[in-house]
């Protein structure tokens, strides 16, 4: 088996666990990692194709290589972005039950 | 191909004009303006002038603008291209964000300094970034400058989602956010496949190279696949209803109106300009059964809604539904695609549906405030409270329906013949059914809006100004049914 049939089989193993991973979970936090996990397998796809795309004497085509840089940068946003988002809804239903929590003795008094 | 067009600098105005808004909204304190809006207003005449400009270029000279970024020709650098159908969607994503504009003023005009500043500040610059990146997805021919797009596109829509800050509507930003995710990661696989098979990834040229072999189909499957959850369709739908009726009216109307099409154009320039040979049969009828499944489960769905922008966002899936029928109704052998009315009635079904949509969105929100509730069942009242709104309702409703004259009308009896030509007796079936259950949807909301209700209500009034930029959009889709039933030459532009 050469080089980048393993890489290539280890890509699609990420994506799929990845993929397993965010389906499978109810847990936002670990959905939005097995996310991270099956980046890491398309960006490693990103890497074969750039050495099985390589012209004769070249060790790798960078064309890939920038997509990938740009690819990091933008999961990484989403990453951030989700989190931010969960970080909020806990603070925003912790404030939203501590309300009900408060107002309902009210109603029953 | 390698050269820039003389007017192709347009193509970059309509990417950079909003992104200049942007950039502004950030100073706007450093300068003394204390509200971000007169920063979006002068913008969105600027925005709506370039796509003016490209529609006007594109339909007057009959070809595609193209736009060779730095003078580098593909496949070394990038390109930009509006063809007759990009045209047509620029102008209308223009137009919708203008007038959804107007009518979001009188929502999001606090001074910066207070809370509800921020909210403001967050609703303008979205706004910005999101036709910036819509434009993007519609004028880009790299298919990674594209997914850059489209992930610019659900960042800008994630936050509108949530703009109220409530749980409830966090929750359903959360949920779409992580639907786009997988999207967007299976396309980027896709993107890394092409990429490996033929060393370019603009469109232009894989035309010229795609085989029909494992590689390319597994490639443009995957990325068919994680676009079908960002265009929700029918059974990937399930983040759309909770996020489009949680966001406020005006963030609601541009996300149902204009962001679930740019998946769906996306689909549409995989499936005809990099898939080699004549499309497969089977493979189209897969996609026009999950929208026919779209049309006729999500119709019924709507139909039991007790809330009405949950009522519109389930009609939204059914409407995309009818989308997705264009692929096996533009499947005619010999035939060119775009030289079909498949092709014609399923760009008009878009155009007229954003347009209705965003009117159906503005006119609830309208409803909602005058009455204080969505809630269906206690609408008795809103057609005096807010007659234009309700008048703007029932007009969008109509081209839902496809009833004459209206855009929606001419969209389904055009794909309503394609059907009879190809001999797709189901799909036809389908398209009258969905046709009548949006009647359904849509009359019963009209019902319960224009009766009397059972004691005098205490409503709050809303300005008319805001309740005819609703009635303006729905008018701009019953005019689109006075185009002619044939084949639209400006639709066919600059296809190969």
């Amino acid at each position: 088996m050469s080089g980048p049939t393993l890489y290539g089989l280890a890509a699609a193993l990420l994506v799929g666990l990845g993929l397993y991973g965010v389906l499978a979970q109810a847990s936002p936090l670990r959905r939005v990692l097995a996310f991270n996990l099956m980046g890491a397998g398309v960006f490693l796809m990103f890497g074969v194709a750039a050495r099985r795309g390589a012209a004769a004497g070249l060790p790798g085509d960078p064309v890939p290589q920038a997509l990938v840089i740009t690819g990091i940068v933008v999961a990484f946003a989403a990453t951030a972005l989700a989190v931010m988002l969960m970080r909020r809804l806990a603070q925003t239903r912790a404030e939203e039950a501590a309300a009900a929590a408060s107002s309902a003795p009210a109603e029953h008094g | 191909m390698a050269a820039s067009s003389p007017a192709g600098y347009l193509l970059v105005l309509a990417l950079v004009v909003p992104v200049i808004g942007l950039l502004g909204m950030s100073v706007t304190a450093l300068i003394g303006l204390r509200r971000v809006e007169f920063v979006a207003f002068p913008v969105l005449v600027a925005g709506l002038a370039v796509a003016g400009a490209i529609a006007t270029t594109v339909a007057e000279t009959g070809e595609a603008l193209t736009y060779v970024v730095g003078g580098w020709a593909p496949p070394l650098g990038l390109a930009l291209r509006a063809d007759g159908v990009s045209a047509v969607m620029l102008a209308m994503a223009a137009l919708v964000v203008a007038l959804v504009a107007l009518n979001a003023r009188a929502l999001f005009c606090a001074d910066d300094a207070t809370p509800d500043g921020r909210r403001a500040f967050a609703f303008w610059s979205l706004l910005m970034g999101l036709w910036s990146a819509l434009n993007l997805v519609l004028v880009g021919e790299d298919l990674f400058n594209l997914f850059v797009a489209l992930e610019l596109l659900t960042f800008a829509a994630v936050p509108l989602v949530c703009l109220d800050g409530r749980a409830a509507t966090l929750e359903a930003a959360l949920r779409y956010l992580v639907f786009a995710l997988i999207g967007s990661a299976l396309y980027l696989l896709g993107t890394a496949l092409l990429y490996g098979r033929y060393g370019t990834l603009d469109i232009g040229t894989l035309r010229e190279l795609t085989q029909p072999d494992l590689a390319t189909h597994a490639a443009v499957a995957l990325m068919i696949g994680g676009l079908m959850a960002k265009a929700a369709l029918f059974p990937l739908h399930i983040w759309l209803p909770p996020a489009h009726a949680g966001a406020p009216a005006p963030a609601s109307a541009v996300l149902s109106a204009l962001v679930v099409k740019a998946p769906f154009f996306l689909i549409v320039r995989l499936w005809f300009d990099v898939l080699p040979g004549p499309p497969s049969l089977p493979a189209a009828q897969v996609l026009a059964g999950l929208g026919a499944a779209a049309i006729l489960i999500c119709s019924v769905v709507a139909l039991r809604q007790e809330r009405l922008k949950l009522m519109i966002a389930y009609s939204t899936v059914a409407q995309i539904g009818y989308l997705f029928l264009m692929f096996r109704l533009t499947a005619e052998p010999g035939v060119p695609a775009w030289q079909t009315i498949g092709w014609t009635g399923g760009m008009l079904q878009l155009v007229s549906h954003a347009f209705a949509k965003a009117a159906m969105f503005l006119a609830a929100g309208m409803i909602a405030e005058a009455l204080g509730h969505d809630r269906i069942a206690e609408l008795a009242g809103a057609g005096r409270a807010a007659p234009v709104s309700v008048f703007a309702f029932g007009l969008a409703g109509l081209s839902l329906m496809g009833l004459p004259p209206s855009g929606g009308f001419v969209a389904k009896l055009l794909l309503l013949n394609a059907a009879t030509l190809a001999g797709a007796w189901w799909i036809a079936a389908v398209i009258s059914v969905g046709g009548l259950l949006a009647a359904a949807y849509v009359t019963r909301v009209l019902k319960r809006a224009m009766a009397t209700p059972p004691a005098p209500l205490a409503t709050r009034p809303v300005a008319l100004s805001r309740e005819l930029t609703a009635l303006t959009l729905a008018l701009v889709a019953v005019a689109l049914g006075l185009v002619p039933l044939q084949p639209f030459e400006l639709l066919a532009i600059g296809r190969p």
